[in-house]
């Protein structure tokens, strides 16, 4: 692509990846989710893997890199569900929500703007989802962008 | 002949359907009372701490459906990069 175009993707890069990190963080809160954040993030990837050349940006964002992603957000999802066996209780169990440590502040009743620091597993699953979807969703455009041959 | 009796069976079935879920359908504005929905509002902020009800059902209720569509997606990826890896008919370079 040309030059206006790298520098409008370099330019907007930073930018989506905030915004879909604040999507997959806020999950709880607001709208959205670990699904549609990593969605977010991944479109952000796809921009720059379509705005460079395949040569230059499959030097920066490896494949490999993205496998481990995809693969260590189920791995992770699987294990925080399995904790919940530790304590007696059933698989995936909300175990740390008002726990008072990681995540777990008491919630105010009612309606109110929320604190980013409650929800128990609830943020940690949307991270793990997060990971997993941004590894997956990239790691498909790379595949297809593999096989494209460029003159 | 053969395309007209074609046409005329699936307008037919088409129609029965239609008529079938029309008579079914609930009336827009006026939602079928259900136990569930109002256990949800009611304890799913006390019980999940998250103030998005629908992240708490997604992650909490239902969490097991949401591991299902991990794996889902998990699989598909497998599948594409099996079809399209290095020296396969379509494939391309190593990644």
């Amino acid at each position: 692509m040309s030059k206006i175009v790298r520098s409008a993707a370099d330019l907007l890069y930073p930018f989506i990846l905030t915004f879909g990190f604040y999507i997959v963080v806020h999950g709880h809160l607001t709208a959205g989710g670990g699904f549609q954040g990593g969605a977010v993030i991944a479109t952000g990837i796809a921009l720059m893997f379509g705005a460079n050349r395949y040569k230059v940006i499959s030097q920066q964002i490896r494949g490999k890199m993205l496998r481990t992603c995809e693969a260590v957000g189920l791995i992770m999802f699987i294990i925080i569900g399995l904790c919940a066996l530790i304590d007696g209780k059933s698989f995936l169990y909300n175990w740390l929500a008002n726990a008072d440590w990681l995540f777990g502040h008491p919630v105010t009743y009612g309606s109110n703007t929320g604190d980013l620091y409650t929800a128990g597993i609830i943020p940690i699953l949307n991270i793990a989802i997060g990971i997993e979807v941004l590894g997956g969703l990239s790691l498909i455009i790379l595949y297809m962008l593999s096989g494209v041959s460029e003159e | 002949m053969r395309i007209f009796v074609v046409v005329m069976t699936i307008l037919v079935f088409c129609g029965a359907f239609a008529y079938v879920s029309h008579s079914a359908m609930i009336r827009y504005g006026d939602p079928p009372y259900t136990e569930m929905d109002d256990y949800f509002i009611r304890n799913g902020q006390e019980q999940t701490g998250a103030n998005n009800i629908v992240t708490s059902v997604v992650f909490d209720y239902r969490g097991f459906d949401t591991l299902g569509e991990a794996s889902v997606l998990f699989t598909a990826v497998l599948g594409v990069g099996i079809t399209l890896r290095k020296g396969s008919e379509w494939g391309g370079k190593e990644i």
